[in-house]
């Protein structure tokens, strides 16, 4: 079956990122494919490239963009609601006049309509909530 | 796009200005429904809150979400449905709801569930 995934709690606060970490894992395990994950609201924080967590913890940023380049899974990251948190990748740092961008490779800024595109091309969508 | 369509239905479970919620799935409902896919919106829990006339949000510095559920026909969206027993375990009347909406029962709940193809939760 072909799958998508949402996260719209924040890693750390919530377990919704870690969780639906270890389902990817499971369904690629299982012979399954993931047309997106995509990540909104709270989500959004799952792609920082300044996350720093202990190191007995799990760098949930690190883990997706580890999952993503081994399975070639597409991280799309909603980007209205990242702006507004300060997510934010080159190109919108230099729209908004920002001293920096911190978005992790390989997650992509997008807007809604690849959450609804996913929607019409998956065969399930699972939501990660807070 | 894919020529394809599946029928969407947002489930939403959070008061209206406590959390990002409610926006986040109108903005979604929205979207849904520029892509023109067939698409119904429930409400469940804390949720029916959200369908209570006169809020008053600009004294928390929030936009009025009414406005955006007022929206909704505009987009022709229109297959509405709330929790019978969220509305009752908050002691709200069904006919203090102006939009046009569906009280459903637990039963018709999993029904509606059951005859969607994506089902998404905020």
């Amino acid at each position: 079956m072909i799958f998508s995934i949402v996260i719209t709690g924040a890693p750390y606060s919530s377990q919704a990122s870690d969780s639906a970490l270890r389902y990817c894992q499971s369904l690629l395990n299982l012979g399954h494919s993931i047309h997106r994950v995509f990540f909104y609201a709270d989500g959004v924080h799952s792609g920082s490239s300044l996350a720093a967590p202990p190191q007995d913890e799990s760098n949930i940023p690190a883990q997706w963009a580890e999952l993503a380049k081994n399975h070639e899974l597409d991280l799309v990251v909603c980007i209205a609601a990242a702006v507004r948190r300060g997510i934010i990748d080159a190109d919108e740092a230099r729209r908004y006049e920002k001293s920096a961008d911190n978005l992790a490779q390989p997650f992509a800024l997008s807007g809604l309509g690849q959450l609804v595109e996913a929607g019409i091309v998956s065969d399930r969508i699972v939501t990660f909530g807070a | 796009m894919s020529e394809n369509k599946k029928s969407f239905l947002i489930i939403n479970r959070k008061a209206p200005y406590g959390s990002s919620a409610a926006r986040d799935a109108l903005d979604v409902a929205l979207t849904i429904s520029v892509f023109e896919q067939p698409l119904s919106l429930l409400f469940l829990d804390d949720a029916v809150l959200q369908l209570l006339p006169s809020h008053k949000p600009d004294q928390i510095g929030q936009k009025n979400l009414s406005a955006n559920l007022a929206m909704l026909e505009m987009y022709d969206i229109d297959q509405l449905y709330v929790s019978r027993t969220s509305l009752e375990q908050r002691g709200i009347n069904p006919d203090t709801i102006q939009l046009k909406i569906k009280p459903l029962t637990e039963p018709e709940i999993a029904l509606l569930i059951k005859q969607h193809d994506q089902v998404l939760s905020f």
